[in-house]
C-alpha cells in the first residue's frame, strides 16, 4: 500500500526527516512512536502532502505509484486520511456540511454523481452511532469551541465517512477520557480491513491495547531507528527511549 | 389563481411584447449624450409623464447643476464625464421569443451559472419576476395574483400613469432631491425601476423580485425604487443584478425609498453582481446607490445585501428609525477582488423611544482590492432607551488587499445601549490544508470557509436567493487564490 523509501526532507533548509524507510501493507496496522520533535508529525504531514516542506530525496509511492508530486486533496481522493494532531477550526461550516463536502468533491473527483441526500443521512447516522457522538453536535461549526477530544472524535468520524484506504492517526488518543478512547479504537477497528492500513501515531501504549498493532516503529531524529512488534511498545512504555538512543551511539 | 407555470410566463412574454410601443415602431432608441433642461424634458415627454414629475425631475436637475461629486468615500476611481453619457435607451427589438430561453442567452447563462435557470426557477414557487432590461421593463408578472389583493407592484413608470396620488405623495419623501449628488441625478434622469404598495394589513403572499440589468454601451443607468408598505403589512422584495463584461466603465446611480408605516415590516434583500471589471482593474461599473428606510412607529425594515461586483461601490442603505419601537437591521456581505473598491455600510438614525438597530457587515477582500465599511449609528436626544448592536467582520485573502472599518457613533441620549464589535482574519494555510486533506480543493475549499464567515447574513436571505448568493460569492472568489 505505501511504501516510502530514503524519505529526506526538510522545512526552511532545516532537515526534518534524514533518510526514512517504511512499508505498510494492506490490512495492516503500524504504530510510530517516539520523542517529541522528533518528526512524527512531519512523516504525516508529508504523505498527506503539505507543501511547507521539500522533500530533497527518496520516494512516496501509494499502491506503486508515486504521489510526491500529487496535490493533498488528490492524495485524498486516492484514499489518504489524516487524522490532525491539531485540527483547525472553520467558523460558520458545519460539521455536517464539511463532510458532505468532502465526500461530494471526492466523487466528483472520480466522476461519480453526488452522493444522495437519503444516503448521506443514513451514512452519518450509522457512523455517528458507531462514535457515539450525538447528532446535534454534527450541526456545530467544525472545531469550534470543541474540546481537545471532541476534535479527535470529530476527525475519527471524518474518517468512517471517507473510509480511506491508508488512515494515518496523529495522537488521536491524545486529549480523550478514558472512555472516549475505548469508543474511538473501538470504531477504528470495526472500520480496519484487509483492504485498508493504519499508521497510528502515539506516545502511549494505552491505545495500542485497544489497536493492536503489526508492527511498532521508533522514530527519532527523522530516522525510523528500530521496529518490533506489539512487544516493542510494552518496553518502551516501561524504559522510555534512552536506551535505543544509547544502543545508536 | 392556480399554480403559475413555465409556460404561463412565456404566454405572458408573448403577449406582453407588444404592449409597449417601443417594441413594435422603434428599432433602437438611445439620446444623445449629454444632460441639459431639455434631455430631462424629453425623458419626462418620452415617458408621458404628468406635469408635476416633469417640475420635480426640473428641479432636481438644477439641484444637482450646483452640487460637487463627494469624495469622502474611500474610493478612488476616474469620476464619470456626466456630460458623455446618454440618459435614456430603451432595449432593441428582439426576435419573436418562442421559448422562454430566448429571452435573453446572457442573462440566461448567468442564471445558469448561478444555478437559478428559469428552469430552476419554475420550482421556485412564489416568486414573481419582474426583469428590467436596459431601463424599461419588458416583463411583469404575477401581476394578477397581487392584484387580488390590492398589492401594486410594477415599472414606476406604469405606476406614475396608474397611480400618481401613491407616487406624487411618497416619491423623494425618503430620499429628497437635494438629498446628495447622485440621488439628484438620479431624480432628474430616473428611467424606470419598480414601484411596489402593499395595502393595510395585508401580508404579501409571495417574495417579489426584479433583475436589473445594463446593457446598452455607455447608457448610464438610473432606476428609481419605491416600496410603500401601508399599515400592518409585510413585504420581502428581493432585487438581483447581472451584466454582462464591459470594457468603458458605466455608471449606475441608483435610488431606493422604503416607506414602512405603523406596524408594518419590509425586508430587501439584494444581490449584486455587476460586471467589476476585468483582472487589471479595467472596465466595470461604478455603483453609487442610495438606499434608505423610513420605519414608523412598530415598524421594521432590513437591509440584507451580498455585493459581489462593481469595479467601484458607494452603498450605505439606512434606516430612519422614526416611530417608537420601530426597528432597523443590516445585513451586508461585501465582497471585492482583483481592483475592486468598495465603500458601504450604513446609517441607523434613532428618533423614535425604543428603537432597535442590528449591524451585521461581512467584508471578504481578495486580490488588489479594498473593502471598507462606514457605519454611523446615531442616537437622537428624544431616543429615549435606543439600542444599537453592531458587528464588522473583515476577511482577507493574500497580502496585497486591505479591509477598512470606520464606525460613527453619535449618541445624544444617555439611556443608549451601544456595542460594536469588530475582527479581521485571514484563511489560514492551515484551513486550506486541512480542507484539502478531506478531498477538497483550494478554491472549493475557500468558497466554503468563505460561506462559513457570510453565514450570518446569508441565513437572512430567502432560500433560493441563499442558493444563488453562496455560488455568487464562490463565482467572485474564483482565481483568487494561486
Ligand atoms: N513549520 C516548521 N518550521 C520550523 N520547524 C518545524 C516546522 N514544522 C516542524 N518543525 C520542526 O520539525 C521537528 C519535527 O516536528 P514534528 O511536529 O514532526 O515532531 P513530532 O515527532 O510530531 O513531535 P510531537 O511528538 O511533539 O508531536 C521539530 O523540531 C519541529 O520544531
Ligand atoms: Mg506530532
Amino acid at each position: 500500500m505505501l511504501k516510502i523509501e530514503n524519505l529526506q526532507a526538510s522545512i526552511d533548509d532545516k532537515s526534518i526527516l534524514k533518510g526514512l524507510n517504511l512499508e505498510v501493507k494492506a490490512g495492516e496496522v503500524h504504530a510510530i512512536m517516539g520523542p517529541n520533535g522528533a518528526g512524527k508529525s512531519t512523516l504525516a504531514n508529508i504523505i498527506a502532502g503539505k507543501d511547507d516542506y521539500e522533500i530533497t530525496e527518496g520516494t512516496i509511492e501509494l499502491n506503486g505509484e508515486d504521489i510526491s508530486e500529487l496535490a493533498p486533496e488528490e492524495r485524498a481522493h486516492n484514499g489518504v486520511f489524516l487524522s490532525f494532531q491539531y485540527p483547525v477550526e472553520i467558523p460558520g461550516v458545519s460539521v455536517t456540511n464539511f463532510i458532505k463536502t468532502a465526500i461530494n468533491e471526492t466523487r466528483k473527483a472520480k466522476g461519480l454523481e453526488d452522493m444522495p441526500a437519503k444516503d448521506m443521512l443514513k451514512m452519518i447516522r450509522e457512523k455517528s452511532e458507531l462514535l457515539e457522538i450525538d447528532r446535534k453536535f454534527l450541526s456545530r461549526s467544525l472545531n469550534e469551541g470543541f474540546s481537545g477530544g471532541e476534535k479527535k472524535r470529530n476527525e475519527i468520524f471524518q474518517m468512517a465517512m471517507l473510509e480511506p484506504k491508508l488512515a494515518i492517526l496523529d495522537e488521536t488518543d491524545s486529549g480523550l477520557d478514558i472512555d472516549a478512547l475505548r469508543i474511538v479504537a473501538n470504531g477504528v477497528n470495526k472500520l480496519k480491513s484487509k483492504d485498508n492500513a493504519v499508521i497510528v501515531i502515539t506516545h502511549y501504549q494505552r491505545l495500542l491495547d485497544y489497536i493492536v498493532p503489526d508492527f511498532v516503529h521508533v522514530l527519532h531524529n527523522g530516522k525510523i531507528v528500530k521496529s518490533g512488534d506489539a512487544s516493542l511498545a510494552i518496553e518502551l512504555e516501561a524504559k522510555g527511549y534512552d536506551w535505543i538512543k544509547q544502543e545508536l551511539v | 389563481m392556480s399554480k403559475y407555470t413555465e409556460d404561463d410566463l412565456e404566454q405572458e412574454l408573448k403577449t406582453q411584447e407588444y404592449k409597449y410601443g417601443f417594441y413594435t415602431d422603434i428599432e433602437s432608441e438611445t439620446f444623445a449624450k449629454g444632460l441639459n433642461e431639455d434631455v430631462v424634458i424629453a425623458i419626462s415627454k418620452k415617458k408621458n409623464e404628468p406635469q408635476w414629475m416633469t417640475d420635480w425631475r426640473l428641479e432636481a436637475y438644477r439641484v444637482w447643476k450646483k452640487m460637487e461629486e463627494p469624495e469622502w468615500a474611500n474610493v478612488h476611481y476616474t469620476k464619470p464625464k456626466f456630460q458623455d453619457i446618454a440618459y435614456y435607451s430603451a432595449p432593441k427589438e428582439k426576435p419573436k421569443l418562442n421559448s422562454l430561453d430566448e429571452v435573453d442567452p446572457e442573462l440566461l447563462d448567468t442564471f445558469k451559472r448561478l444555478g437559478i435557470s428559469l428552469d430552476e426557477q419554475k420550482k421556485l414557487a412564489n416568486v414573481a419576476v419582474d426583469i428590467v432590461m436596459d431601463s424599461v421593463s419588458v416583463a411583469t408578472t404575477f401581476k394578477k395574483t397581487l392584484g387580488e389583493k390590492g398589492i401594486i407592484f410594477m415599472p414606476i413608470s406604469e405606476a406614475i400613469q396608474e397611480h400618481p396620488e401613491l407616487v406624487r405623495k411618497y416619491l423623494g419623501t425618503v430620499v429628497p432631491t437635494t438629498d446628495n449628488f447622485y440621488a439628484a441625478l438620479n431624480s432628474a434622469v430616473f428611467s424606470d425601476g419598480s414601484f411596489c404598495y402593499i395595502p393595510k394589513g395585508v401580508r404579501c403572499p409571495m417574495e417579489l423580485s426584479t433583475y436589473f440589468r445594463i446593457n446598452e454601451g455607455g447608457t448610464g443607468q438610473f432606476e428609481r425604487t419605491l416600496v410603500v408598505a401601508d399599515k400592518g403589512s409585510y413585504v420581502s422584495y428581493l432585487e438581483g443584478c447581472t451584466a454582462p463584461s464591459r470594457d468603458e466603465n458605466q455608471l449606475h446611480a441608483a435610488v431606493v425609498e422604503l416607506i414602512a408605516l405603523d406596524d408594518s415590516e419590509i425586508k430587501y434583500s439584494t444581490v449584486q453582481n455587476w460586471y467589476p471589471g476585468n483582472k487589471e482593474g479595467k472596465g466595470g461599473v461604478y455603483n453609487f446607490v442610495t438606499k434608505r428606510a423610513i420605519c414608523e412607529t412598530n415598524a421594521k425594515v432590513s437591509w440584507t445585501q451580498v455585493e459581489t461586483g462593481s469595479a467601484v461601490t458607494w452603498k450605505y442603505p439606512s434606516c430612519i428609525l422614526k416611530g417608537n419601537n420601530s426597528v432597523g437591521e443590516f445585513y451586508s456581505i461585501a465582497v471585492t477582488n482583483n481592483h475592486q473598491q468598495a465603500d458601504t455600510g450604513t446609517k441607523m438614525i434613532h428618533l423614535g423611544k425604543n428603537t432597535k438597530s442590528t449591524i451585521i457587515s461581512k467584508g471578504i477582500s481578495a486580490g488588489k482590492s479594498q473593502n471598507s465599511y462606514r457605519g454611523l449609528v446615531q442616537i437622537s436626544s428624544r431616543a429615549e432607551n435606543a439600542r444599537n448592536f453592531s458587528q464588522c467582520d473583515s476577511l482577507l485573502m493574500g497580502n496585497d488587499c486591505g479591509a477598512h472599518t470606520f464606525p460613527y457613533i453619535e449618541v445624544k441620549n444617555k439611556s443608549a445601549q451601544i456595542e460594536h464589535e469588530a475582527t479581521t482574519s485571514k484563511i489560514g494555510e492551515e484551513q486550506l490544508f486541512y480542507c484539502n486533506q478531506r478531498g477538497i480543493d483550494t478554491e472549493k475549499a475557500i468558497a466554503l470557509i468563505v460561506n462559513g464567515f457570510s453565514k450570518e447574513v446569508l441565513n437572512k436571505l430567502p432560500m433560493e436567493f441563499a442558493v444563488e448568493a453562496q455560488k455568487l460569492l464562490e463565482i467572485s472568489l474564483e482565481g483568487s487564490v494561486g
